[in-house]
Formats: structure tokens, C-alpha cells, sequence
């Protein structure tokens, strides 16, 4: 029972295949798809994104795309987004400066502060656990049916911090506990790769991709 | 005890014109293989990251890579580094775009430094790793610690632990050691220069070349402090499995990911 319309976003230099490919080993076709009105005709949306967020978020701007995002999440339809997609719907991303994000979720976004006398380094890089929280028994998550506390692969030198703690999906301890992950209705954004982290990961893309819309 | 970021183990395969090859002390090879058959075997093995370095370094080489990344692709979900004759950003961007997570620089960013910056400002510094080629080299009774470029053929003068903290000044978001002493001579790492390289920086450190055994990758990772243990002969000849391997590691208290 795939999910009939999914789409990655593509708004720059990234290679999605790894992404696309990933859905596809759990059977679910993934198109992907760079102009606004493909955003629209989208059921289950995906942003991923490496590099630096300031670029990431100039490049959605210049396209456009910024309004067909926040319409999609504001239309309560299922949206994943991945590291950069995850730190961009904040206000702010401090980045080599403050860059305004796209301001869908309240909070910011900030480089690692850890203690390297405790051997801790930046970027924040490799596998590690995710100690999932529980927000509301209610509604599906992308983590029920995992084992616990899986290994995901992380590779990012900033987390955000949301205003609103109860959009907090999971944490993850580098020195000290930082937001993994957050869910708001179907609103989800990780900041682990999940299209790196072998079968946990394909299982949390496969939980993404049957949603219902 | 919270959960805690786990050590990688990752098997690294030296590929010529397209075949994974193992040499000893950098120089002879051997074949050892098909690359997108031997992704798959350390996929399925639990390895944490994989590494591809073009021995071959040559411009039709790196055609051969990005294809070679292609179709690793499409078999595993797991990272993916390409290094080896990387020496323009377009070189670097043609293998991001091939779907690897990380490149890596080696003598081309020795030659003209600039090049780490350009790639992390492009990618940025979670994909832009550094490979240092290292000799412990004995003049006059006094010894030093000198990069060395081109395959490990040329000296340069430049000392490594100057050059990894002006990398990671310029962008370079992880360093990997590869000690050419004890290269491929499976007596265990250079213990002593990768705790110094690693007190050097800010960002990871993955140790390479030396890895005889799972007490030598036992080392590296304890006394030696690296945050990565990469290895090739001992995983490509099945003396050890990368399983066997994490078991060790778990039993000596190191932090390993064993649920994969």
C-alpha cells in the first residue's frame, strides 16, 4: 500500500538519489520535483538538504518555494524534513550570522557548544541513539515499532531549539541532550539522515510514506 | 549512563580503474575485488561508513569513480567518503552529485590550500574531509612528522600537526591519518600521532593504516583517542569481520552501534 503521490524537493547542488532510493527499497516511488506548483500537486512532501543552511534557504527563496512549503505544512499535510529541512523552519539559523529561516516552527538554530576536554567534536558526526519522547499516544509517530533507543547516522555541526518543547519527537546525547527530531501533527523534521542509516532508516521513511493524507 | 555517539569502523577500499585493490606499504597491489560487491558485503556487516579512495588518481579515474558511487547508490543506504585525485571543485562536486556524503582531500590541498575552503563554502564542512599522508622521517638524529603527497612518493616539508589545524581553519570538517610507517604492515596504528593529531583539532579523527587485528582497532580508539577506525586488508582478506570486530570493541567498553 505505497503512498500514491510523495515528492523530494531538489533546490540546488544536492544529490537526492540517495534519498529517492531509500523510499525505494520500501517500496514507495519517490518523484523528484524543483517548482511551486509541483509542491502543490504533492501529497507527502520531503526537504532534505547538506551544506550551509543560509544558502539552502537562499536558494528556496529565489525559486519561490518558500510559500508552497509553509502552504503544504499550514494544509496539514505530511511533510519530512531532513537536517538542513529540519533546521530551516525555525525563525532564526545562526550561521556564520543570523539568517532568517522559514519561520514555521518558533525557535533557532545554533553551532554545538560542547566540552572538548570531554574528547567531543564538531561536526557531530557518525551513529548515534535516539531516545524517542512520547508526545501524544494518539497520533502516529515515525518511530513506533522501532527498537529501542535505534541507531541513526548524524553528520551536522548545529541543532535547533524549539520555543514550544512539546514539538520535541526525540533527543539525542552529545554532552548533553540536543532535539533530534520533532513532530507537529504531520508536521516531522529530523536532523539524523535517514536515507543513511541503513534499515532503521528505511523503516522511518516507509512509517513517513503511509501517512495517511 | 546516557547513550553515547558510537566509534565507526569503516572498511576502506583502494580502487584502481574500477576494481577495490589492497597494497602493503602503498606501493604493490593486489586485486581484491568487485566495489559495488563488496559495499554490499559491509552493508549487510554492519560497517558504520565506507571509504573509496581512487588509487589510480588519473582524469579518466575519476569518470570511473563517479559512476563507480552511482551504483553503490543504489545498493546501500549508508556514507559513502571518495577521495584520491580530487583536485578541483568541480571534481569534488561531480562526486557529491555522483551521492557521496563526503570528499577527500589529499595532495591537491597540500599544493593550494585554498581548495578546502572552496569545497567546504560549496558543501560545507560536514562534507569536506582532509586525508593526511604521514612519515615519521629521522634526520640528523631528529624526528619529524612530515605530510607527504602523490601516493605517499613526495615529501613536502609541511609538518602534520601545523597542517591539520590550518585544514580545519580553512574547512575541513574531519581528518583522516593515514600513518605510511606502519601502513599496511597490520602491527597496529601509530597510537602516539593520532592522540596528537587528535588533540590538534576540534573536528573527528579517523585513524588509518596499521590495523592488524581487533585489539589493534581496540587501541586506536582508547589510547588513541580517534573518533574512527578505518581499515582495509583485514577486512577485505575475511582475517577479521567488521562484526567480530565491534564485538571486541563493545567487550573492552568502546561505545559501538552493534543493531544494525
Amino acid at each position: 500500500m505505497p503512498a500514491a503521490n510523495l515528492a523530494i524537493l531538489n533546490y540546488g547542488l544536492a544529490n537526492l538519489r540517495s534519498v529517492q532510493r531509500a523510499f525505494e527499497r520500501v517500496h514507495v516511488p519517490a518523484r523528484i520535483i524543483t517548482t511551486p506548483d509541483e509542491i502543490d500537486a504533492t501529497d507527502h512532501l520531503v526537504l532534505p538538504g547538506v551544506g550551509a543552511v543560509a544558502d539552502a534557504i537562499a536558494h528556496i527563496r529565489s525559486a519561490s518555494l518558500d510559500e508552497p512549503i509553509r502552504r503544504h505544512i499550514t494544509r496539514g499535510r505530511p511533510f519530512l524534513g531532513i537536517c538542513l529541512g529540519l533546521q530551516m523552519l525555525f525563525e532564526t539559523c545562526h550561521e556564520g550570522g543570523a539568517h532568517q529561516g522559514l519561520g514555521v516552527l518558533r525557535g533557532d538554530c545554533v553551532r554545538f557548544d560542547v566540552d572538548v576536554r570531554l574528547g567531543l567534536k564538531v561536526p557531530h558526526m557518525g551513529w548515534n541513539s535516539l531516545d524517542i519522547q512520547t508526545i501524544n499516544q494518539k497520533i502516529p509517530t515515525l518511530f513506533d515499532a522501532l527498537p529501542n533507543s535505534p541507531h541513526v547516522y548524524f553528520v551536522h555541526s548545529y541543532h535547533v531549539r524549539p520555543t514550544d518543547t512539546s514539538v520535541i519527537a526525540a533527543t539525542t546525547h552529545y554532552g548533553e541532550p540536543f532535539v533530534s527530531a520533532i513532530q507537529r501533527d504531520n508536521l516531522f523534521a529530523v536532523q539524523f539522515h535517514p536515507e543513511k542509516s541503513q534499515a532503521i532508516g528505511r523503516q522511518i521513511l516507509a512509517r513517513f510514506a503511509h501517512l495517511p493524507s | 549512563m546516557p547513550a553515547l555517539l558510537t566509534k565507526r569502523i569503516i572498511p576502506c577500499l583502494d580502487v584502481d580503474r574500477g576494481r577495490v585493490v589492497k597494497g602493503v606499504k602503498f606501493f604493490d597491489h593486489i586485486d581484491a575485488g568487485d566495489p559495488v560487491e563488496q559495499a554490499a558485503f559491509y552493508d549487510a556487516e554492519g560497517a558504520d561508513e565506507l571509504v573509496f579512495y581512487d588509487i589510480s588518481a588519473s582524469h579518466e579515474g575519476r569518470g570511473i569513480m563517479a559512476d563507480l558511487v552511482r551504483r553503490v547508490v543504489e545498493v546501500v543506504s549508508m556514507p559513502l567518503t571518495v577521495g584520491g585525485g580530487i583536485r578541483t571543485l568541480e571534481d569534488a562536486t561531480r562526486l557529491i552529485q555522483a551521492g557521496a556524503e563526503k570528499v577527500s582531500l589529499n595532495s591537491a590541498a597540500v599544493k593550494r590550500p585554498e581548495l578546502i575552503a572552496e569545497i567546504s563554502r560549496a558543501f560545507g564542512t560536514c562534507a569536506t574531509v582532509l586525508g593526511v599522508d604521514a612519515n615519521r622521517v629521522i634526520e640528523a638524529g631528529h624526528e619529524r612528522w612530515e605530510v607527504f603527497i602523490n601516493g605517499g612518493r613526495t615529501p613536502t616539508g609541511v609538518l602534520v600537526l601545523d597542517w591539520v589545524r590550518r585544514a580545519v581553519e580553512l574547512g575541513a570538517g574531519e581528518i583522516v591519518l593515514n600513518v605510511m610507517n606502519v601502513d599496511g604492515m597490520k602491527q597496529g596504528y601509530d597510537l602516539e600521532m593520532t592522540r596528537a593529531v587528535g588533540s590538534s583539532v576540534t573536528v573527528p579523527v579517523v585513524a588509518s593504516g596499521g590495523a592488524g587485528s581487533p585489539q589493534d582497532i581496540a587501541a586506536v580508539l582508547s589510547v588513541g583517542s580517534a573518533d574512527a577506525a578505518l581499515a582495509a586488508s583485514i577486512f577485505h582478506f575475511r582475517t577479521h569481520s567488521v562484526a567480530e570486530v565491534k564485538r571486541h570493541l563493545r567487550d573492552c567498553q568502546i561505545p559501538v552501534r552493534l543493531d544494525a
